[in-house]
């Protein structure tokens, strides 16, 4: 069978689930699909809504998409059972570029873990691995990887009480020397750990999310400055970061208003 | 060597078609930058309207299904926009939308006065509960909103017009009379549906939508052959354009301009660069100008 990518959306039934906590839920398929880590799929649920979900899971039968329950859309999509219907399609737009090689560190925040955890998988060298959540029940995929994570949490739950940030720092100046630094999370985090980069010239991929609605490229919905978060991203290199002045700064609202973010995340997660 | 239209230089024929991209200056910038001669905004509308709920377009291979369903901020609050696409240093056609001759002429007034090189009136989405396509269809009330509209604008004036009109070169004339300074044809044909047989309901949210892309291109190029035999104002012929034969084709049915949209999709966001480089191609393998076969199909009629 050739493995493409799905422009009408595929209709799959959730072949399991997994409750991850009380807020995330990993809905496994299992079908073929190309994948690059850092791709996402546009998720339809028939009769309800569709959006976009950066791939978790990927191999060769089969892949899952990791959902944090926040908006709506997301709080209808965890309680999917087994059985029940989705339509998938893509996956869409570029992936992480990936170093074998090459230093890398790996910088999680939260939900932020879904898209760089088959990313992780496919590193075969020594990583540095800093993944952070709010609480210790919002750490996702504990025991996945064959790396240990440095894990941190806002409450000190669990790990270092404080900011992946504050960890990537400390890795940074005891001369561990790193080549790349990959990273999802919140937005304001992602900026942190680019600026981090910026300050010691380390290149680094972000993983952006935009509202979405064709997913390839023509509807204009997710325009962040010139770049279009669902072709041109939604991973993108510091190179473009430098002169995106809507990175950390604003988004467009489903009416093409542009908001300062956090207007747009209380939207979002309405 | 730049093209003249209606009293602007562009620098080529190609035009990025409302509702592709077209959501902010920079990323009118960057169509612009990547070869387009005359960029479109995103219709503007009378209040803020966030649109249909996803899906909203679905890729069919031979061209596009969408119902968007017309998002806008609102003309009133677009300030910022308005102020970054001050210092621009490329033309910009301003679409807009109205469900009333009293809105289209009320959000043209408040727009003119922002300073696009044209307005374009979208008398002609399918997409909308009571937006648009409504005025396209009728000859009268197609003039009426052409007519309307003109008095309060200091731009020129571009009709968008349906393939749903059952006499195009009819509306196309009413718009020429009622004072349209140039005709953009045709908005999405249909509209359509695609159901999907496991979900056993239609995909689009709001059912129905415009197609586009290359399977209406044959219809595009008919209503444009129509609308040159009626009118003596510039055509900007869209509608499945995706490489420079295809243009070709549209200025041989009569079309002075050529817009892109869905080959976006098919071609990368430099679709126009390589349009327009195509047409030139063209042109020169054939010892040919625009001027030439500009209208050309019509010879033998």
């Amino acid at each position: 069978m050739e493995i493409k990518s799905q422009q009408k959306p595929l209709m799959l039934r959730v072949e399991k689930k997994i409750m991850e906590s009380k807020e995330f839920a990993t809905l496994f398929f299992k079908y073929p699909l190309p994948f690059i880590p850092g791709q996402f799929v546009m998720v339809w649920i028939p009769g309800f809504d569709e959006k976009p979900y950066t791939i978790s899971f990927h191999d060769q039968d089969g892949f899952a998409i990791t959902i944090e329950a926040k908006g709506l859309f997301s709080k209808k999509a965890i309680t999917l059972d087994k059985g029940e219907i989705v339509g998938i399609r893509g996956p869409f737009g570029n992936g992480f570029t990936i170093h074998q090689n090459k230093r890398v560190a790996v910088v999680a925040g939260g939900c932020g873990m879904a898209p760089l955890a088959p990313l992780v998988e496919t590193l075969d060298q020594e990583t540095i691995f800093i993944q952070g959540a709010r609480t210790k029940e919002f750490i996702l995929f504990p025991d996945r990887f064959k790396f240990e994570p440095q894990y941190c949490t806002d409450d000190g739950s669990f790990g270092h009480k404080g900011f992946v940030t504050d960890l990537l720092k400390a890795s940074i100046s005891s001369k561990k020397n790193i080549d790349i630094v990959y990273t999802c999370g919140p937005e304001i985090m992602m900026h942190k750990v680019f600026e981090i980069c910026e300050a010691s010239k380390i290149p680094c991929q972000v993983s952006l999310e935009r509202y979405m609605r064709c997913g390839f490229g023509v509807c204009g919905a997710c325009v962040c400055g010139k770049e279009i978060v669902c072709k041109d991203g939604p991973v993108f290199e510091s190179q473009t970061l430098r002169n995106m002045k809507d990175f950390n700064t604003k988004a467009l609202l489903k009416s093409g208003k542009a908001v300062d973010l956090p207007d747009y995340f209380s939207w979002r997660c309405k | 060597m730049t093209v003249p239209f209606i009293g602007k230089q562009l620098k080529n024929r190609t035009v990025l078609a409302s509702g592709i991209l077209g959501n902010s200056k920079d990323i009118l910038e960057r169509v612009h930058e990547q070869g387009c001669g005359l960029v479109t905004m995103k219709s503007i509308g009378p209040e803020p309207r966030d649109g249909h709920k996803n899906p909203t377009v679905i890729d069919l291979g031979c061209g596009m299904i969408n119902a968007v369903g017309l998002p806008s901020p609102g003309y009133q609050d677009m300030e910022e926009e308005w102020a970054e696409l001050e210092s621009r240093n490329f033309p910009v056609n301003a679409s807009i939308y109205g469900g009333s001759v009293e809105e289209f002429q009320r959000v043209a007034k408040f727009v003119s006065a922002k300073g696009p090189d044209f307005i374009e009136i979208n008398i002609s989405c399918p997409n909308s509960e009571k937006h648009g396509m409504l005025f396209g269809v009728n000859r009268q009330s197609a003039h009426d909103v052409v007519s309307a509209v003109k008095k309060v604008i200091d731009v020129p004036l571009i009709a968008k017009l349906t393939p749903q009109a059952i006499d195009i070169g009819d509306i196309a004339k009413a718009c020429q009379d009622a004072g349209a300074d140039a005709i953009c044809a045709i908005n999405t044909v249909g509209p359509g549906m695609v159901i999907d047989i496991e979900a056993q309901m239609p995909i689009l949210a709001f059912q129905k939508g415009g197609l586009s892309g290359p399977m209406i291109k044959p219809v595009a190029v008919r209503c444009v052959f129509d609308i040159y035999k009626a009118v003596t104002i510039p055509i900007i012929g869209l509608g499945g354009i995706s490489t420079g034969e295809d243009a070709i084709e549209m200025i041989m049915a009569g079309a002075s301009l050529v817009g892109i949209g869905s080959a976006v999709r098919y071609r990368g966001i430099n679709v126009f660069e390589k349009v327009a480089r195509e047409m030139d191609e063209w042109l020169l393998s054939h010892n040919t100008s625009f001027k030439e076969i500009h209208g050309a199909a019509h010879q033998q009629n």
